[in-house]
């Protein structure tokens, strides 16, 4: 099935009034970051779409695929599922070797290059992770940085799932916008819940959820790129303050005033990443 | 009277699978009957009694294997379950052995596993999976995507019955679970095993404590014979 569009309509929040946004369309190629506060009800809208909810869980939404209810097969076959998620978890129950395990999965998934497929997804993974991936150790083994780069890279490269679900990347120990500048170049729709200000702010739009309700959708002005891009520079600061403690160093408050300075400075231009 | 016979590994989810789908048929308007069989302790029972109201009951079975027990009882908890006015017998097993299931012919053998029990869990057991109709796999909001198609495939490539993924904590994907148990016909006197699962149920399980063949009786063997059969 040729996927072109994912609609989530609105159900009811936790205090069970209906939830102001009715319906969030997601087209091929959206970038979409999912906000709000902790018990929001951020990982409960994933967990819809995942689901493929029919007003069958606590929020009674409902997704359809190309404006339809999806065929029964993307549940009766988890091959066939044209979802996936990247939960918190970051650790694998599975004990296979790593090269074992996804040699498996590209053969379930009929993958055309099975050898091919396998060297492609380590090499992904290994871009999102400090540590590289050791391909005969037990998926267990693996760090939670790891783990997470890997479900990632066989998430986009083996399932080739075509709408990808990332619940709290940022706190996965990879490189995050490192991630989200490979993932861009697969054409799918990528899901982030999130609370990292960059990677929101580099999606196309935002939902923005509260009470267990989506309140509204925020598409992305022009202007914010530039203040991702200035935020970008704090964050360049806030790097260079974390090394420069893990010397040994002492910091001096004229320097970071100095540092500030420069990012209230950078041409906008400049600032865009 | 229609039987679904639920096996699978100690805290596979056998009961919360049980549980929601007996609700489920409850609404419908089906009328349930369910029995636990467990070794030494469960509450069960008083579980399915209070939320849903139907008639529910235990076996410990003690020193016996408990699937043996349940061979010897499922004869008597048919006739039980058809004095209550059931139609559904419900019957879960105490899943301490991953050998052998008591499933019967015509009744529904649903195998629950989780997907969080190690991906070559469908290669160690025998005919509580082989001879089951239907593979219940819960706990799959805890693994990965790719880890639960493995599993799913090491699963069919042991046996080639249905399988559906479920979060059975959470009620998730257990509509099909439910379609398959309405979907059970009346069973046909009499009732038979599937298959002759190994219950090994011998003197030593039954509390003797000797050691060696020579103390004890039913199929035995020595460090070099075959099997042999000593009678009392």
């Amino acid at each position: 099935m040729d996927i072109r569009e994912i609609s989530l309509i609105g159900g009811f929040g936790k205090a069970g009034g209906r939830e102001p946004v009715a319906r969030l369309d997601m087209r091929m190629g959206d970038v979409v970051s999912i906000v709000g506060p902790t018990g929001s009800g951020k990982t409960m809208l994933i967990n819809d779409i995942a689901l493929f909810a029919d007003a069958n869980t606590p929020s009674r939404r409902r997704v359809l695929v190309n404006g339809a209810p999806p065929p029964a097969i993307f549940q009766e076959d988890p091959s066939h599922n044209p979802i996936a998620l990247i939960t918190q978890h970051t650790t694998f129950l599975s004990d296979l070797p790593v090269r074992e395990f996804l040699r498996i999965h590209a053969k379930i998934r009929r993958a055309a290059r099975q050898e091919s497929v396998v060297e492609e997804t380590l090499a992904f993974a290994n871009e999102l992770t400090g540590e590289p991936i050791i391909e005969r150790s037990a998926m267990t083994e693996l760090s939670g940085g790891q783990t997470r780069a890997l479900l990632v890279a066989d998430a986009v490269v083996i399932g080739n799932s075509p709408i990808i679900l990332l619940d709290e990347i940022e706190n996965a120990g990879i490189d995050r916008l490192r991630a989200l500048e490979l993932l861009k170049r697969y054409r799918k729709i990528f899901i982030f819940v999130t609370h990292d200000l960059r990677i929101t702010l580099l999606s196309d739009y935002r939902v923005v959820l509260l009470g267990g309700a989506m309140q509204a959708i925020v598409a992305r002005a022009e202007e914010e790129r530039r203040v991702a891009g200035r935020i970008g520079l704090l964050d360049g600061i806030m790097v260079d303050v974390r090394n420069r403690l893990r010397a040994g160093e002492r910091l001096a408050e004229r320097d970071l005033i100095g540092e500030l300075e420069q990012v209230l400075a950078a041409p906008s231009a400049e600032a865009v990443r | 009277m229609r039987a679904v016979i639920c096996a699978g590994p100690p805290t596979s989810g056998k009961t919360t699978v049980l549980r929601h789908a007996a609700r489920k048929l409850a609404e419908r308007g089906r009328r349930l009957a369910y029995l636990k069989i467990d070794v030494q302790y469960c509450d069960e029972d008083e579980l399915f009694a209070r939320e849903l109201g139907i008639p529910a009951r235990k076996v410990y079975s003690g020193d016996l294997c408990p699937d043996h027990c349940s061979v010897l009882v499922l004869g008597d908890a048919l006739a039980w379950a058809a004095r209550e006015s059931a139609e559904f017998l419900l019957v879960e097993t105490a899943g301490l052995c991953l050998r052998c299931a008591p499933y019967i012919e015509g009744g529904l053998g649903v195998i629950v596993l989780e997907a969080t029990s190690g991906m070559n869990l469908p290669r160690k057991i025998g005919a509580m999976l082989t001879l089951a109709d239907l593979a219940v796999v819960t706990k799959i909001d805890l693994v990965s995507q790719a880890e639960k198609e493995v599993f799913r495939a090491n699963l069919l490539d042991a046996a080639d019955i249905p399988v559906i993924e479920t979060d059975a904590l959470h009620g998730i994907n257990l509509e099909p679970v439910v379609r398959r148990i309405e979907a059970t016909p009346e069973l046909v006197e009499p009732s038979r095993l599937r298959g002759s699962p190994p219950m090994s149920v011998c003197t030593i399980c039954a509390g003797k404590k000797e050691i060696g063949w020579e103390h004890h009786y039913g199929v035995v063997r020595a460090l070099d014979s075959d099997l042999f059969y000593r009678g009392q």
